[in-house]
């Protein structure tokens, strides 16, 4: 065992990466790793809520080609380029699924598989060819490189960009509330309104692109489905208010990118899979004590109920 | 205060799911001012005429007018209920917060509910006696008064032609009586409501006109003109059941009849 977890050491772990000498490096990558988290959280909510939570999945695969294509035209790999093909690769991601399961006998579940592992692969190969010149290979696509924010000097880029999401989609949700919020509880009314249900659609998976590549090149394409979901799932367990879920996602994502971090380095570890697990363990916790709708209070009042019926049948 | 213009003007409406058409060559007008049934047999296309008449199934052929205008142009003047069974009671709302939603086609783009959309929306949900329960999560509430809270929303939006997919189903009799109650009152007060029902004993009771709907158009008209064995008869196509149940809201139908004329 003691091989398997290294020994835990408080100074080491938890309270040197804030000293003098490491605070830089620590504040850059929890910091990323907030935003990052923090944008997935929100538009995962909205994922969640129109049950399109497996979307970000199938985007976060699919959007490869697009970033690949815009790096070879462009030559680089951040900025409005990249984001650009991204929106593109979702948006016709989306409309590929569409388009298959309208046109076809295939349903949706089976469409949204063909297109998003195709068009992976696609971008795997693209990738695997021309990549070499453009510092882009598999294993930054599915792993990410979150340590990158460490190294660069000033206000690293990848930083900026992700900050620029996170308060972008802070922004649109403020503008758009009503819109998003009727558009997933009752896409009828919202069309008989005015409020085109497709274009809201749409919308969402096109700002769902961009928040996935910002995400995509710090933690790798599988740990974002997990930061597009957990977050928003462990905060509606703890309400029933929309704004209120909104704030626990982006509590949820502080929370785990600082403890992630922690345990990232006491394990010695992959950072941003640490912060998934740390997630995971909110997710655990709000499922099992949620005021509202936790098991240990169900367990709880049911054990009651059954000591009071006990109790009655006692005394009689 | 009745328009003179037909609320609700449907002429040669076909759509059509897969090529397999739903509901062919529909025509019909229904004044201003009335409270409508819309009956038919299952898969008889009732709840998809009130979409398409609200605008949001593509049509492949005809047109629909609201007092004599393109429906495109009267959106803020329809008002909607939709089916139980189309809404995830687990969404994280409050009733406020599902009546407000009434009140969003008024508001532009940007904008937030105010003050007075918040006193509407309270006032609305007083008529249908849920204010008590304005904090509630939507699931912990019981089918009646779900429903009436989607009738305030509906109240919220303040319109003058309303359609309603099935608001008695799932429903305890005191809020059937109470939801038909309000109903009326928007009748008198010279709004339209269009109601998708299946129970055939309460039709005379509660319509003042019908849509009798089986893919085609049967029928369309005043309720004693529509309410007839003959009609009925062509609507449900001589299922068995349904025709005993037909026979006896006739019978019913009667009997009121009589008693009022004694």
């Amino acid at each position: 065992m003691s091989e398997l977890i290294p020994p835990f050491d408080w100074v080491t772990f938890l309270t040197e990466p804030w000293s003098a000498w490491y605070r830089d490096t620590t504040v850059r990558i929890v910091a990323m790793a907030f935003c990052v988290s923090a944008a997935c959280g929100l538009t995962g909510v909205y994922l969640i809520l129109r049950r399109l939570a497996l979307m970000g999945d199938a985007i976060s695969h699919s959007v490869l080609p697009g970033i690949a294509l815009a790096a070879l035209l462009s030559g680089t790999l951040t900025g409005p380029p990249i984001l650009l093909g991204a929106i593109g690769a979702g948006l016709l991601t989306t409309w590929l699924i569409d388009a298959i399961h309208r046109h076809s006998r295939v349903k949706p579940d089976a469409a949204t598989g063909i297109v998003f592992s195709a068009l992976f692969a696609l971008g795997v190969a693209m990738v695997t060819q021309y990549g070499g010149d453009l510092h882009l290979d598999a294993e930054c696509v599915l792993f990410g490189n979150l340590a990158e924010v460490a190294t660069q000097p000033g206000i690293p880029p990848a930083l900026i960009q992700a900050a620029a999401v996170l308060v972008a989609t802070a922004l649109l949700i403020g503008a758009f509330y009503k819109e998003l919020l009727v558009g997933a509880f009752d896409p009828t009314l919202a069309s008989s309104m005015g409020i085109p249900a497709r274009w809201v659609h749409h919308g969402l998976m096109a700002w769902l692109s961009v928040v996935v590549v910002t995400a995509f090149e710090a933690v790798g394409s599988i740990i974002v489905v997990a930061m597009l979901i957990i977050p928003g799932a462990t905060a509606l367990l703890l309400t029933d208010r929309l704004w209120k879920a909104l704030l626990l996602t982006v509590l949820h994502a502080a929370l785990s990118s600082v403890l992630g971090f922690h345990l990232g380095l006491w394990l010695d570890g992959n950072l941003p899979a640490a912060m998934v697990v740390a997630g995971l363990a909110l997710f655990v916790l709000a499922w099992l004590a949620s005021p509202t709708q936790g098991l240990l209070g169900r367990w709880m009042a049911r054990w009651r109920l059954r000591e009071e019926l006990e109790r009655g049948r006692a005394g009689r | 205060m009745s328009d003179p213009l037909p609320a609700l003007e449907v002429h040669d409406l076909t759509v059509a799911y897969h090529k397999k058409p739903v509901l062919w060559g529909i025509d019909f007008q229904v004044p201003a001012g009335k409270l409508v049934g819309v009956v038919g047999p299952n898969g008889a296309g009732k709840s998809t005429l009130i979409k398409a008449a609200m605008g949001l199934l593509p049509l492949s052929s005809g047109w629909v007018q609201a007092f004599g205008a393109p429906l495109r142009d009267q959106r803020h003047r329809v008002g909607y209920v939709p089916q139980r069974e189309e809404i995830d009671w687990d969404f994280p709302v409050n009733v406020m917060d599902v009546v407000l939603m009434g009140r969003y086609g008024k508001l532009g783009w940007l904008k937030r509910p105010g003050r007075r959309d918040r006193e509407i929306a309270r006032a609305c949900l007083e008529k249908v006696r849920m204010l008590p329960y304005a904090d509630r999560q939507i699931s912990n509430l019981s089918g009646g008064q779900q429903q009436r809270v989607f009738l305030a929303r509906a109240l919220a939006q303040e319109s003058d032609l309303y359609f309603m997919d099935e608001p008695f189903a799932g429903v305890d009799a005191a809020t059937e009586e109470a939801i038909i109650g309000l109903l009326r009152e928007l009748c008198r007060e010279g709004r339209t409501v269009l109601v998708v029902h299946h129970d055939l004993a309460s039709v005379p009771d509660y319509f003042d006109w019908l849509v009798l709907l089986n893919l085609r158009l049967v029928g369309c008209g005043p309720t004693t003109e529509m309410f007839t064995p003959a009609m009925l008869s062509k609507t449900y196509g001589g299922q068995l059941t349904v025709m005993t149940e037909v026979a006896q809201a006739l019978a019913k139908n009667e009997a009121l009849a009589r008693e009022t004329r004694h």
